[in-house]
């Protein structure tokens, strides 16, 4: 078996230095009773070859681009990734490594983090973020809870367009510890309805996502004042952060505590995981933060370095009080955001950003244009909803075949929106690709 | 001894990120504009995020840099005790990246993800075999995660039951996440001492577990690498007062093909597929943490689960006492394909063999090393053995000067100072992948060590000499935070 090195010759050799006679003897520790007679029902090894053919058999049958075309973002975004960041992120120095523990040889690792924070910071207009998050909507539970420490209240208010999968994370992560999640409705425009905010006493936190489940760009300049009029912070969630090479930063608008997903930013969809969990929050709240943090420091002869910090906040000092159980993040995913966004640089996700959103205007008009309606007035990034006539589900499917995935259907998450799609857009899809879209849903 | 690994290289300074490059420059080829530009109105457009631009090039040199600043697997010998740093296969790598597997969205309809489900669901049943369990939930994203979601399902068992439970009992030879998990659940810890052999007997448990406690954490293996052998006893004397038992199964690579946990009393466990399944840890994850069950504790399970139908796979949300779902999707399936591939690769014979070799290794450096440092619990341990500095400390070097000093010799320090039962603590887990000379090496290194501490204790003090850095003011990194430049 070429994973394990040992020949018979070793075996015997250190059997033999400690002291018992076979591999089955080394577990005397071990009960009778706990040990297992027969083996274990599984398939037999394969060759790396055989292995090969098998995966290959297996990824044959997904339907993913170049031949399909698919129209989904909510939560997920295909966006084009150079060579160079794949490539870099492949050193198996950074793959094979532990979590920094010893900083001496773990600079590369340690410096990388501390740039990504720094990078992630000024894209949200914070001024502290973390190592990394397991996905969007774990960052969002995470937020929630900090915002519950932090201001010492017992409830939060979750806005309906925050992406659904995450508010049912957020349930979950809530249900034990007896604090209480409200819900926001959303206006006809397609935005969070703040009104309610008024009726609802001892909030800890107000999360908004911006653009929202519907692609709409929330107000959130206006939800910070209203927000912060009943005390409680606002945690401006996104999940997709390319829309922040456009758009006006969270920080910048009156944000307390932003998070989000950061999969748009050079990590593979990968069917949905791992992603990148992205908290960020103002520097007055960075002892209520979750999870690792890389701080800068200098060495005995005053070179500049880093390290793990703070660790006083985290579980394997603070036990049952730490501000997280988190261990394993997603280092490996945060190193991928900030190969990408160092190989855009301010420039190109200006670019980035201003292609994804004229793309997705471009679909929008033509989708329009055919007579279809577009449900909410509100400007919208990369993605927005569609209403096609009802009985649409029959052309879906047949555009499936032609391999087309003509967006999400919304009524599984909100039943009121039955025959509306939520379409997403980015700069992999080109204008052919939605003529063609355009032309199929029409006929 | 041999030729020390640990040598001097040319490694070359990196600055920031935000220290080179220039306005204008760019490392990235923008797929064409054949749209027009469509209007946003200023109210909602800002300047552009402040990153520097740098052209490939600059990027590259400067992640190649940084690179060689780090200590892998890859590079040398990697002892971490508790993290199990094996060799991570390359077909692992190959196999996550294939197109259809790495690029597929979430939400395809299932006509179109029949791979990845089939994939879910066979790595699945893998594991509940490997485990002897009944059911496997993959949706947990590292260990501590599969923790939390264990608490949960332990949580809504107890609701359902319409008895709701304030403590949890936690060993002293637990790891350092289990507090922290259980008090995300609302639960408190009772914490529990393990006696004179480093293991819990059931006389401690029967004291404390009571029918306000919802059941015990017990990591099994324990944190001193040894096998609770009083198991069947304590999951006894738990289920008795209507508690459960879950296992923290970060150190099944002592066991698999020897003990199934579900076997022995366990209803439920979490597994790192990052440690004993070889997928790599990438400075601090992604890793995946599946949640293995009973059938007690199966319909309480994350939705949505993979299910097979009339020979397709679809997912399932028709699980109305599920606790809902701990990530927006399915968990980390990047590297649950990893995981997959190494089971595959390795069949059940060579997963029993991986286990066994890893005890072998551990014991052979117990064996051999045992006289050289303080061994505590002299026993024969499962895949790692725990050693202390008392020896050392008689000429004031500790735990944290040899395992700098490690560094200069070119291997990877042990974990130190945990488990805290045992004062300055050194984890050595060595895995299986490290063959005999790379484990002689190891050993013939430390022993060097000692006699550097007997004779030149400065020599540690100072140490490490030899990395990029030398030691850290983690201090005045704590007192005075710099987060971001």
């Amino acid at each position: 078996m070429h994973l394990l090195p040992h020949t018979d010759e070793d075996i015997a050799s250190m059997l033999e230095a400690v002291g018992v006679k076979d591999l089955d003897a080394l577990f005397s520790t071990v009960p009778e009773d706990c040990r297992l007679k027969g083996k274990l029902d599984l398939p037999k090894a394969l060759s790396e070859w055989e292995l090969n053919h098998h995966m290959e058999a297996l990824s044959s049958t997904m339907g993913v681009s170049p031949a399909y075309k698919v129209f989904i973002g909510a939560g997920s975004y295909e966006h084009f990734i150079p060579a160079s960041v794949s490539y870099l992120l492949g050193r198996s120095e950074f793959v094979t490594s532990y979590t920094p523990y010893q900083p001496e040889m773990s600079q590369g690792t340690l410096q990388a983090i501390y740039e990504y924070q720094t990078l992630i910071a000024r894209l949200l207009g914070m001024e502290v973020a973390t190592a990394s998050h397991y996905d969007g909507a774990a960052a969002l539970a995470e937020s929630l809870l900090m915002a519950i420490r932090a201001t010492k209240r017992t409830k939060v208010a979750v806005s309906g367009l925050v992406h659904p999968l995450y508010r049912r994370v957020v349930q979950t992560y809530f249900e034990p510890t007896g604090y209480e999640v409200l819900e926001l409705p959303y206006l006809k425009e397609g935005v969070t309805e703040l009104a309610a905010l008024r009726e609802m006493d001892d909030l800890a936190a107000v999360a908004i996502q911006s653009p929202n489940f519907f692609g709409c760009i929330e107000d959130l300049e206006g939800t910070a004042q209203a927000v912060h009029d009943t005390g409680a912070l606002l945690v401006a969630g996104f999940t997709e952060a390319v829309a922040y090479g456009l758009l006006k930063n969270p920080g910048s608008q009156g944000a307390d505590i932003v998070c989000g997903e950061g999969q748009s930013l050079g990590i593979p969809r990968s069917f949905g995981g791992p992603g990148l969990g992205v908290l960020a929050s103002r520097q007055k709240f960075m002892r209520s933060l979750p999870g690792r943090l890389v701080g800068q420091t200098k060495d005995l002869d005053g070179k500049r370095g880093f390290v793990l910090t703070l660790a006083t906040r985290e579980q394997h000092i603070r036990r049952e009080k730490a501000t997280s159980n988190i261990c394993t993040n997603n280092s490996l995913c945060a190193l991928a955001a900030a190969m990408y966004m160092a190989s855009l640089g301010g420039t190109g996700m200006r670019e980035l950003g201003a292609l994804n959103h004229d793309k997705a205007e471009y679909l929008k008009g033509e989708l329009k244009s055919a007579g279809f309606g577009i449900t909410f007035d509100r400007p919208t990034f990369n993605e927005f909803v569609v209403e096609f006539p009802p009985g649409f589900e029959v052309t879906y499917n047949h555009l499936l075949e032609k391999g087309i995935v003509a967006g999400l259907s919304l009524a599984p998450y909100y039943p009121e929106l039955a025959n509306h799609y939520l379409m997403c857009v980015t700069e992999i899809i080109s204008r052919e690709d939605m003529d063609t879209l355009v032309r199929e849903v029409k006929s | 001894m041999k030729e020390p690994l640990g040598t001097t290289g040319l490694l070359l300074n990196e600055p920031l990120l935000w220290e080179k490059g220039k306005k204008g420059r760019r490392g990235f080829s923008l797929p064409p504009r054949d749209i027009e530009p469509a209007h946003l109105d200023k109210e909602f457009t800002g300047e552009g995020p402040d990153f520097p631009d740098l052209s490939e090039m600059d990027v590259v040199r400067h992640y190649t840099r940084l690179s060689q600043w780090n200590f892998g697997v890859d590079t040398g010998m990697y002892p971490l005790g508790s993290c199990t740093m094996k060799y991570n296969p390359k077909t692992n790598e190959r196999q996550a990246g294939l197109s259809g597997l790495s690029t597929a969205h979430p939400l395809l309809p299932a006509s179109l993800s029949q791979g990845v489900l089939k994939l879910m669901f066979e790595l699945g049943k893998h594991l509940s075999e490997i485990t002897g369990m009944d059911a496997t939930t993959l949706q947990p994203a590292a260990g501590a995660h599969g923790e939390l979601t264990g608490m949960l399902l332990i949580h809504a068992f107890h609701k359902s039951k319409g008895t709701q439970r304030s403590k949890i009992i936690v060993p002293d030879t637990a790891h350092g996440t289990n507090p922290a998990s259980v008090a995300l659940c609302g639960y408190k810890p009772v914490p529990v001492n393990s006696d004179e052999k480093g293991i819990l007997s059931l006389a401690a448990i029967s004291q404390v577990m009571d029918e306000d406690t919802a059941g015990i954490m017990i990591t099994n293996p324990n944190t001193l690498g040894l096998f609770e052998e009083n198991i069947r006893g304590i999951a006894q004397t738990v289920h008795s007062k209507g508690g459960l038992v879950y296992c923290d199964g970060a150190n099944l690579n002592a066991v698999m093909g020897v003990v199934k946990m579900g076997d022995i009393g366990v209803d439920v466990m979490h597994l790192n597929l990052h440690k004993t399944f070889s997928t790599p840890h990438g400075g601090g994850g992604p890793g995946s943490g599946p949640v293995c069950v009973k059938n007690s504790l199966e319909p309480f399970l994350p939705v949505p689960r993979v299910e097979k139908r009339d020979g397709q796979y679809v997912l399932s949300e028709d699980y109305p006492e599920s606790v809902g779902k701990v990530l927006a999707f399915y968990g980390n399936f990047g590297v649950m394909v990893k995981a997959y591939s190494y089971i595959l690769s390795m069949g059940p014979e060579n997963l029993k063999r991986a286990s066994q070799l890893a005890v072998l290794n551990a014991n052979y450096i117990k064996e051999k090393l045992k006289g050289t440092l303080h061994l505590p619990y002299d026993r024969p341990c499962m895949h790692e053995c725990v050693f202390s500095d008392k020896y050392q400390m008689a000429n004031k070097v500790a735990t944290l000067d040899m395992a700098k000093r490690l560094m200069d010799y070119g291997f990877h320090p042990p974990t130190v100072y945990f488990p805290l039962v045992v004062h300055g603590a050194i984890m050595v887990e060595p895995t299986e992948t490290e063959c005999k000379e790379d484990l002689d090496q190891f050993i013939e290194t430390f022993e060097v060590i000692a006699k550097e501490a007997r004779e030149d204790p400065d020599l540690l003090h100072e140490a490490p000499r030899k990395c990029k850095v030398r030691r850290l003011d983690e201090t005045t990194a704590a007192r005075k935070p710099c987060l971001a430049g």
